[in-house]
């Protein structure tokens, strides 16, 4: 029955990848369609609040400086709105201000689409905060990853000068993606008891006669987009294992899904664009194959349980339990934590860092390879850029200057790869080994051994591929761990954007070479191998070594 | 500074650095009433509208009326008379949400489940350890968790009917009763809601004169 | 042939010595840091050195032995690297010595005003100047032919022994300075200013002192520094990460992480297989001018062939006659045929006796003893004989021919114009015979396609490279020798025009195209096309033009050339991939030896179940350091090409370097761990 349910969601979000991507290819491709006819009157009283006369494409480093200036502008403001809290504006739970490394740490954290969580959402944010800050960050940093991404497909497979107009794309993410969809989400979830209140934290009379404190709020519509703009950051400090967050088995699927089926269908939207739809179909599989290994040896691991529990004579046919909800048990749990790592969303509903060590391998692998269907367009954009890697390594083997979509990969664009997947293992490791050699690092690990590796590694995995789960355990709300993780992220986001949207811009400018019997096809299964022999081995080799003196250790010393 | 370096390569026309930085001043302040404040206050609006129970906590009212709690959040019990819930850290403080976060290979997990182990030897003691299922001795993700396996319910069943009087059969088809099933008959677990099953033994004791005042 | 007689010779004692001295001199960090992955080597062999020289300052006393192994083995690494660049350098240099004694000063004979000649230095001589060379005497300069005939031994450059002739005006008057006049004498005006000759061009090019990295060379050097980059990350922070749970990493052992994970065998061979890819064209006798056009080469996605010289032999020969009017194919016009062609010494009038000899023909040219032979002439398009009876003999293109015999008063027969149409369909060449008012018959000449051209332009094909013939024939022609050719597309009636306007368009559809030529005319199309190849025989102009020069002047050679390149590309891809598959292995190696000490458990990932950590870290090492030279061969010939499918030369050598690559460590750090494990 677990396999099943895990089986069901999987063809569910199979079925949902065509037309979705065709959806978001009618939105984008800025041909026109019915889409046009149902947004189009907003969208132009948008374009006129925002001074937008005339909508044509930019250069890919005005398209840059475009959606950098905007997200500058509002982590600014979010920074304000933090750290101005009190004054007590939807606030009534009278949180106070958030203090200053944290407020830093959240706003870079939502803007880069991570929502790392240094903070207890119920603890320390008032309600205008979790809409105004939180909620308006999901949207808009979602909003910028989708356009980043759509450009980025433009460059590669269009010609001439200009990868769209960053505004335009801008809008059309919010109104015809993202915030028609969340409000849908928001009320299924609710009807499935979601809670989406305005009132204080309730105070009730137990069975037993305790008061009980239960904090509530406008969850359901955090919720939605959370998932849907593979955000991640919880209403509440345990996320979707929050029975609020998550109440049931339903909206457990219902979150699985939207957060997965956009990062999924986009492949799609690039076979679109490509005018190759087995180009597209080629790059989902390479991320479905590695996904599908990931999925399964979680599953397996988790199901196997803790080796510490075997000699206890209790019944732990169950698999390990430790973090996790009984109404999602192991295959619920296993599958959401599969997805929500590989879509880089980091909600969680169950706690990573009592997953088991192969289990919390799992997820870490999928951050440190970033390309297993990946958040908001970053996923299929590094995909894209391992791509160009194995056309750049196999190219050569055929004897021709490798081309990718009938551009020819040259020096220029390996430089610019070159950053990006140096930038990767850079952010992780040094500031992996800086935490470990210092005590404030070392302060907020909270278990002891392999494990302590793990935490840490994990932190800046999640933080370098904005992702924002974390083995929760770790004590992060510090100065060091708030402005390392900070500093990470930003790096973990704007670096390998940037560079990406560089190598479009320069693949735009190419003259395409015909396709002949010679050249060397991209649209093939050898190529998907190929695609995924080059992720693990550029891709994943890499930490090996941390990896094994963390989770790997730890598996082998409690088997 | 920044900006103006940036212009100066991208722009093709001489203004488009002040006019970027000007439309993004403006679509920062659209979406932010849009998505931070339009959004989710209709949101609210709909959901209260439409369901009215849901959104706010799904509250569960005893026998009397009185609130008791949410169906969603686990409470202690600490009575050992009451099924028990899972092992919550933070003791089903919904204030707050989360747990020890202990890894698989830390000692502290072990010692706690250790201390468990004992404490339901002591009180279940015609229950053998085998039976008793790894749920019942973990600590939840959220610790809130308001579910047990069925499972964890039937084991409870002997030191229940002993310390209460009610029949083990009595005690079986209210853990029945109160089992959820997969959603859809598909998705998740069985589960058995302890509040609510606790809410009709509580009930059930009340009918008895043996048992305590539940009434409030 | 001959000319890979004279390569071959390059693995010589005197040769691998020369590389070794080289090797050591290229120690020299300042040029190592040009290769960064064999520098970061170099870099950490001198971290061990001081290690092991003094120990107390590191606290290594212990670990002297190992140290030193260490040492030892990265020193070997960085030396077989260094070993493979030099030698594949010294076979450049070998070449350009020999270039380098053709090039001894010579006197020159200027002409001055007056007509007088000064004897001067040939290093004095100047552009514009005119020089003599006659008989024995060595050519002083580049230069092109103004006057004379003579014949040249260019045996120097080219390799061929049999002099050519060389004449003013037309498409054979350049001359190379260093080759020898063996009979006659010429007059050349230099072309060249001293120092800037074709063989100091073509020495320098040897030497590689102007070897440029090419942009795939530059691009997969780039991603090799990144790869080194990241490992040096990745190994700089696994010290502290171990010492969290309690191990202290010597740094002898990181360094030999280090090393094993860099993508050394790439790096150590990277230069070696871009000098030995120049040197392979060059084994052909063609002369790149730069590394560029030898990748570019193997790009080439269509290719513009002359027909004559390239396609076919170029000569039209007698391969039938037919008979027309009332005469019947017989012995009366086999022997017309016969007496109109004996005194005519071009090839198509030799090729008439030939074919008859050739396949037992009868004839009888008695009658034509003594008469008077009429060469051909533009202007009449016929050649003949007058003979001593009288009778006037006439051989030529078919109206030239119809219209001498209207103009004697005779009749022309009915059906030659339709026979003589047929031959042309056929692509061949009528040549009516006639004597006196009658037209007896025609001659069909055939121009040959040389054997084994259907099957490559067949090879060219399953490369995903088009062909496309240009020839001067009218389009009846070129379509049959297309067809028979099993060319792509053709050019009837072509101009050097119309060979730029192929290549444009090609080239506006994203083609690369490779085209020959020798001529002046071709040379605005040779510098247009991607990949040009003049003929030695040809003009300066051409070779200018062009940016490689085939110095046998075979035409056909660019398909050599285009094989060349992508084996150039394919051996740097594959050794790549090679090298980066052998880390699984390495990292099967010595991850568990390093933590094993601490962590007894990590022997579960010691799945070569080496003999202890510090003889599987020495294994790894080891194979690290000998693959190199194992590969040396490799770099140098170039990984075996076959014309195939782009898919299926992937897989085939996806199978061998990127699957080999993964099993060969583990079989070969396995094996040399065997041994090792004797002493550690």
């Amino acid at each position: 029955m677990e396999m099943v349910q895990i089986a069901v969601v999987v063809v569910i979000l199979l079925a949902l990848v065509k037309p979705l991507g065709t959806y978001v290819y009618h939105v984008f491709s800025n041909e026109a369609n019915w889409t046009d006819k149902v947004f189009g009157p907003f969208e132009r009283l948008l374009y006129k609040f925002i001074g937008i006369k005339n909508r044509d494409g930019m250069s890919w480093k005005k398209y840059a400086l475009s959606f950098i200036v905007t997200n500058l502008i509002l982590t600014a403001a979010a920074y304000l709105l933090l750290r101005l809290q009190w004054i007590h504006l939807f606030n009534p739970n009278g949180m106070e201000g958030m203090e200053a490394t944290l407020s830093f740490n959240t706003v870079i954290s939502f803007i880069t689409n991570t929502n790392l969580q240094h903070y207890s959402g119920e603890s320390a944010l008032s309600y205008f905060s979790q809409m105004a800050v939180i909620m308006m960050m999901m949207f808009t940093s979602a909003a910028t990853g989708f356009s980043v991404a759509i450009a980025f497909i433009r460059g590669l497979t269009s010609r001439g000068q200009t990868i769209g107009h960053f505004f335009e794309d801008f809008v059309k993410a919010h109104t015809r993606i993202f915030l028609p969809a969340s409000f849908v989400i928001t009320l299924v979830l609710v009807a499935l008891q979601v809670p989406q209140t305005l009132d204080p934290t309730l105070t009730v009379k137990t069975l037993e006669g305790a008061a009980q404190q239960i904090a509530i709020g406008p969850v359901a519509s955090l919720e939605s987009i959370k998932h849907l703009g593979t955000n991640g950051g919880g209403f509440f400090g345990v996320n979707s294992a929050h029975p609020f967050e998550n109440p049931n088995p339903l909206t457990n699927v219902i979150e699985i899904l939207s957060m997965w089926v956009l990062p999924a269908a986009l492949p799609y939207t690039f076979g679109r664009f490509a005018k190759s739809k087995k180009q597209g179909w080629v790059i989902f599989s390479a991320m479905m194959v590695l996904f599908l290994v990931c999925l399964t040896t979680v599953y397996a691991a988790e199901k196997a349980g803790n080796p510490v529990f075997g000699g206890l004579g209790i019944d732990a046919s169950q698999g390990s339990m430790e973090g996790k909800e009984v109404r999602f048990g192991i295959a619920g749990s296993a599958l959401f934590t599969a997805v929500t790592t590989a879509a880089t969303t980091g909600s969680v509903n169950n706690m990573h860092d009592t997953l088991t060590p192969i289990g919390g391998l799992v997820p870490m692998a999928e951050m440190m390879l970033n390309v297993v269907f990946g958040g908001k367009g970053v996923g299929l954009i590094n995909m894209l850029m391992y791509a160009i890697l194995a056309v750049f390594l196999c190219g050569l083997m055929v004897g021709r200057t490798p081309e990718f979509l009938g551009r020819k990969i040259e020096p220029r664009e390996v430089k610019l790869i070159a950053v990006a997947i140096l930038a990767h293992p850079f952010i992780i490791l040094v500031p992996t080994a800086l935490a470990l050699l210092t005590d404030a690092g070392r302060a907020g690990i909270t278990n002891p051994g392999f494990h302590g590796i793990s935490q840490v590694l994990y932190e800046f995995a999640s933080s370098a591929a904005n992702n924002g789960s974390g083995f929760e355990g770790l004590g992060d709300n510090t100065t060091f761990w708030n402005i390392s993780t900070g500093l990470v992220m930003l790096l973990g986001r704007y670096i390998s954007i940037i560079a990406m949207l560089a190598v479009a811009g320069s693949l735009l400018r190419k003259q395409p070479v015909p396709e002949t019997i010679g050249t060397f096809r991209t649209d093939n299964a050898l190529f998907t191998g190929l695609l995924i022999g080059t992720v693990l081995l550029i891709g994943a080799l890499t930490f090996m070594p941390a990896v094994a003196l963390g989770p790997i250790a730890e598996y082998l010393t409690i088997r | 500074m920044r900006t103006n370096a940036f212009a100066a390569t991208a722009g093709n026309k001489p203004d488009s650095s002040g006019s970027i930085l000007w439309q993004a001043l403006r679509s920062s302040l659209v979406f932010i009433v849009l998505c931070g404040v339009v959004y989710p206050l209709v949101s609210t609006g709909a959901a209260q509208l439409l369901f009215p129970r849901e959104a706010n906590g799904s509250l569960v009212k005893d026998g009397s009326g009185q609130i008791v709690g949410s169906a969603l959040i686990g409470q202690p019990f600490k009575d050992p008379k009451y099924f028990q819930g899972r092992v919550s850290s933070i003791e089903y403080n919904a204030a707050g949400s989360g747990s020890n976060n202990y890894a698989p290979s830390n000692p502290a997990l072990l010692e706690r489940v250790n201390t468990s182990i004992a404490q339901w030897r002591t009180e279940n003691p015609d229950v053998p350890i085998e039976q008793l299922p790894i749920a019942l001795i973990t600590n939840s993700g959220s610790g809130l968790d308001p579910h047990i396996t069925p499972q964890s319910a039937a084991v409870q069943i002997p030191r229940i009917s002993k310390l209460t009087g009610l029949d083990e059969a009595e005690l079986k088809q209210l853990v029945e009763v109160n089992t959820e099933g997969r959603s859809l008959g598909l998705f998740g677990e069985n589960r058995v809601n302890v509040l609510k099953l606790n809410l009709q033994l509580a009930d059930r004791l009340a009918g008895k004169s043996t048992a305590p005042q539940v009434k409030g | 042939m001959m000319t890979n007689n004279r390569q071959k010779r390059m693995l010589t004692a005197d040769a691998v010595q020369r590389a070794l001295k080289e090797s050591l001199l290229k120690l020299n960090p300042v040029t190592m840091v040009k290769n960064p992955v064999m520098f970061v080597v170099e870099v950490c062999t001198v971290i061990v050195l001081l290690m092991t020289v003094f120990p107390g300052y590191f606290h290594s006393e212990d670990r002297i032995g190992f140290n030193l192994t260490v040492f030892l083995i990265l020193l070997f690494t960085v030396l077989f690297a260094n070993f493979a660049e030099a030698l594949a350098e010294g076979r450049g240099k070998a070449q350009a010595d020999s270039l380098k004694k053709t090039k001894q000063e010579v006197m020159a004979n200027k002409l001055v005003e007056g007509g007088s000649i000064n004897v001067i230095k040939s290093t004095e001589l100047h552009r514009g100047d005119l020089v003599i060379a006659s008989q024995g005497e060595m050519i002083p300069c580049d230069g092109e032919v103004v006057e004379g005939v003579a014949s040249v031994d260019e045996s120097a450059i080219t390799g061929e022994s049999a002099p050519v002739i060389k004449e003013a005006g037309g498409d054979f008057n350049s001359v190379t300075g260093g080759t020898r006049v063996v009979s006659d004498w010429i007059k050349i005006r230099v072309i060249s200013e001293p120092g800037e000759s074709f063989i100091d061009r073509m020495i320098s090019l040897v030497e590689g002192a102007k070897r440029q990295k090419t942009p795939n060379e530059i691009a997969l050097g780039t991603l090799l520094t990144s790869l080194t980059l990241i490992f040096l990350i990745v190994v700089v922070t696994l010290g502290p990460i171990a010492k969290f749970v309690g191990i202290e990493l010597e740094v002898p052992v990181l360094i030999a992480l280090l090393v094993c994970l860099i993508p050394t065998t790439i790096g150590g061979l990277l230069s070696a297989i871009g000098i030995a890819g120049m040197d392979r064209v060059a084994q052909y006798n063609v002369l790149a001018m730069s590394g560029k056009a030898v990748e570019a080469a193997g790009d080439i996605n269509t290719m513009i062939l002359d027909k004559t010289g390239t396609i076919t032999f170029g000569n039209r020969m007698a391969s039938e006659f037919v008979a027309v009017g009332s005469h019947v194919k017989s012995a009366e016009l086999l022997n017309w045929a016969a007496i109109s062609s004996l005194k005519d010494e071009t090839p198509e009038g030799r090729s008439v006796l030939d074919y008859m000899k050739r396949n037992g023909l009868p004839f009888d040219t008695l009658g034509a003893e003594g008469g008077e032979f009429i060469p051909f002439r533009a202007v009449t398009r016929m050649s003949g004989i007058d003979l001593p009876d009288g009778r006037q003999v006439r051989k030529g293109a078919v109206d030239a021919v119809r219209n001498w015999v209207l103009s004697q008063g005779g009749i022309v027969p009915d059906d030659l114009t339709g026979k003589a149409n047929v031959i042309a369909s056929a692509g061949g060449t009528p040549l009516a015979v006639a004597v006196d008012k009658d037209v007896v018959g025609l001659i069909y000449l055939k121009d040959t396609v040389k054997p084994g051209m259907s099957e490559r332009f067949e090879q060219l094909r399953q490369m995903g490279i088009k062909t496309i013939m240009c020839t001067g024939d009218n389009p009846l022609t070129a379509a049959t020798i297309a067809k028979e050719a099993g060319v792509d597309g053709y050019i009837a009636e072509s101009t050097p025009e119309d060979k730029i306007e192929v290549i444009r368009r090609e080239q506006a559809e994203g083609k690369l195209v490779a085209m020959t030529g020798d001529g002046t005319n071709d040379a605005p199309a040779l510098a247009q096309a991607d990949v040009g190849i003049a003929m030695n025989s040809g003009t300066t102009a051409a070779k200018e033009a062009a940016n490689m020069v085939d110095l046998d002047s075979d035409p056909s050679k660019i398909i050599e050339v285009v094989a060349i390149g992508k084996q150039l590309l394919m051996t740097r891809g594959a050794l790549t991939t090679f090298s980066i598959a052998n880390d699984i292995a390495k990292y099967f190696a010595i991850i568990p030896a390093m933590f094993m000490i601490v962590i007894p458990q990590m022997n579960a990932l010691n799945v070569m179940k080496l003999g202890s950590p510090y003889s599987a870290i020495l294994s790894a090492l080891i194979f690290n350091a000998v693959i190199i030279p194992f590969l040396i061969p490799l770099a140098m010939k170039g990984v075996a090409y076959r014309p195939m499918s782009g898919s299926r030369l992937l897989g085939r050598n996806l199978l061998i370097y990127g699957l080999g690559g993964m099993l060969a460590p583990f079989i070969g750090i396995k094996l040399i761990d065997l041994v090792v494990h004797i002493w550690v």
